[in-house]
């Protein structure tokens, strides 16, 4: 599915969105309410420039529309990788972003995030798993690094990367695995403008997902220990 | 009486080193020693620096516990004499 | 006597000589074993601590809470249960209430054996350091260790309210070796130490305004930083944020075209930027005075 096919089906009703190359940004109406939408068209590397291109978008909403919920679309390669970029410090730009994020959900801002195709690593960090709750489609990817540069770094060899993507939760990229581990809530199939609407209505809290990691069996000891460091008695 | 002795640990898991957790544990006569590493078939080795260190300060009383990743046998005796001199002086 | 090395230093002993003395109390010490699970399917020994130490103490009696990453250990990088250490602690501090939250940073961030595990438990540190920090308490970053603070955690880094560094610390998003990896030594040779730190090393940082002190490398002088920037606060709203994106725009528009960073430091006034690696780092601060970005 491409961004506009993807559009048209979660605003059936209506959708004004701007394009600027493979970022794009603008409204879309889900069942009588307006919605802001940012996205990105195709899976591109997040560098200092669309990061704050989006922060400002962020901003915009904040200062515009008071309350109003937050979609984002955001299809990510991860971070661009390039000396420049680092040089003038991305991850700074990267932490901007997140925190227009943050500051849109304390202002009342619903914020729901939906990957429809691949989000991948720093990109991924500061936009979707930012949201107060989200989504996938089915096809959609979820991942920290390609494995042969995973195995360049690690030194592990790539056949037994590739196995292990096969059999365990831990590595391999589909969606199921981040459903297993409570970070993205659903998969979204079928009636896309419903499942939007129903989406911006439920109530999100962090240490549910948590709890829905371990439940659902993905992350077995993230909420035990972070609550035994929460509540460790002093000696 | 003998004051308790406060767990110690010396060390850290990285390559050519291991850390060492140095627990009381068990009667004064029994000595427990349990080495997790990725270095397979050194096992002889292994033995031969226990038995050495085991031989040298008859450590009663305790768990050793290891987590290796290749530490040569002068490395592992370091360690070991650094997290019992530690140990017997009751500072963690 | 010579003070410490910060960047030789282990966590433990980091976090020993940094805090007032005897006051560090550790949460889950190592012998509560909470280790990775993820570890052993990969023939990886795991730490008993899993590579990171969190606790209470005080620095200069103000009660703290704090955690120093291990580097050695995996990179320093953040797996399942590493990172629910970070966020436990964080969290803490939201009942706690303590002066700060200080975070001694060594990390490659996400920690690759624990792939999607180690991503989610980066996203939830950031989403606790942000917590902490609109509680109204400071979250201070020391960065000075061989491993440098990459990744998820050096966005982490720049959502806090400050980072230390001293010359040899290292602050980025993507490590010098991963873009030489994937992009090829043309784009970044990550064995040019000198190339490196001119662009992801204290003294750069420093200069673009991301490191907020440069210290020399010492714990005692990590400590001193630390105290003084004890009073922050944080500062989080619509036009602390607007003045922020004010910055970051400026800074991409005045030096957006450099291809180095002696380029960045001539257009910030600087006379002599070849001079500046080579400076002590007293020197280096006396030079550079009012000039950064």
């Amino acid at each position: 599915m491409d961004a506009h096919t993807l559009l048209d089906r979660l605003f059936p009703t209506g959708h004004a969105v701007a394009s600027e190359d493979t970022y794009f940004h603008g409204s879309g109406t889900c069942r009588g309410a307006t919605v802001a939408v940012l996205g990105t068209s195709e899976e591109v590397e997040i560098g200092a420039e669309l990061a704050l291109a989006m922060a400002r978008d962020v901003l915009d909403v904040i200062k515009t529309a008071p309350r109003r919920p937050i979609l984002l679309l955001v299809a990510t390669s991860g971070q661009r990788l390039s000396r420049r970029d680092e040089m003038l410090g991305i991850h700074a730009y990267l932490a901007h972003l997140a925190k227009t994020i943050d500051l849109a959900k304390r202002r009342g801002h619903p914020v729901v995030s939906l990957v429809w195709s691949r989000a991948v690593s720093g990109g991924f960090l500061s936009t979707g798993l930012l949201a107060d709750l989200c989504f996938a489609l089915p096809e959609a990817e979820i991942g920290v690094m390609n494995l042969p540069a995973m195995s360049r770094i690690t030194k592990i060899p790539l056949e037994r990367l590739e196995s292990l993507s096969l059999t365990s939760p831990v590595f391999a990229p589909g969606v199921e695995n981040y459903l297993r581990m409570g970070a993205i809530e659903a998969i979204w199939q079928g009636d896309l403008e419903a499942h939007l609407d129903a989406a911006f209505r439920l109530p999100s809290d962090r240490e549910r997902r948590r709890a829905l990691g371990e439940v659902r069996g993905g992350r077995q000891l993230a909420r035990s220990v972070a609550e035994r460091v929460r509540s460790h008695e002093r000696g | 009486m003998e004051s308790p002795r406060i767990p110690v640990i010396a060390g850290v898991v990285g390559s050519g080193n291991l850390e060492i957790l140095v627990e009381a544990e068990g009667p004064a006569d029994h000595c427990t020693i349990v080495v997790v590493t990725a270095a397979a078939g050194f096992g002889v080795i292994w033995q031969a620096v226990m038995d050495d260190f085991v031989a040298r300060h008859k450590p009663g009383g305790v768990r050793l516990s290891i987590n290796d990743v290749g530490a040569t046998p002068a490395v592992v005796s370091l360690r070991l004499e650094q997290a019992w001199d530690a140990f017997q002086g009751g500072s963690a | 006597m010579k003070p410490k090395s910060y960047y030789e230093a282990s966590a433990r002993e980091r976090m020993a000589a940094f805090l007032d003395p005897g006051s560090f109390q550790e949460f889950l010490p190592p012998t509560d074993r909470v280790s990775s699970p993820h570890l052993r399917q990969l023939d990886q020994p795991g730490a008993f601590d899993d590579g990171v130490l969190v606790g209470s103490g005080r620095l200069s009696g103000h009660p703290v809470l704090a955690a120093a990453q291990e580097g050695v250990f995996m990179g320093g990088a953040v797996g399942e249960v590493h990172g629910a250490k970070l966020v436990g602690l964080l969290e803490r501090a939201l009942v706690a209430r303590p002066e700060a939250v200080v975070l001694l940073l060594e990390t490659g961030g996400v920690r690759l054996h624990e792939a999607n595990a180690g991503l989610v438990a980066v996203s939830e540190v950031m989403h606790a350091v942000l917590a902490v920090r609109v509680a109204g308490i400071p979250v201070l970053v020391l960065d000075g260790g061989q491993f440098g603070c990459f990744g998820g955690m050096g966005i982490v880094a720049a959502l806090c309210d400050a980072v230390v560094m001293s010359e040899e610390g290292r602050l980025g998003l993507s490590g010098p070796e991963v873009i030489e990896a994937t992009r090829g030594v043309e784009e970044f040779d990550s064995r040019d130490r000198a190339l490196v730190w001119r662009t992801v090393g204290g003294k750069h940082r420093y200069l673009l305004g991301e490191a907020a002190r440069l210290v020399e490398d010492s714990i005692p002088a990590f400590r001193e930083a630390a105290i003084g920037l004890l009073g922050t606060l944080p500062v989080f709203g619509l036009e602390d944020l607007e003045a922020e994106h004010a910055r970051l725009q400026g800074r991409l528009e005045r030096f957006g075209d450099c291809r180095e960073s002696f380029e960045i430091w001539t257009g910030l006034g600087i006379e002599d930027p070849q001079a500046l690696p080579l400076l002590e780092t007293s020197a280096f601060l006396a030079q550079v005075g009012g000039k950064r970005g």
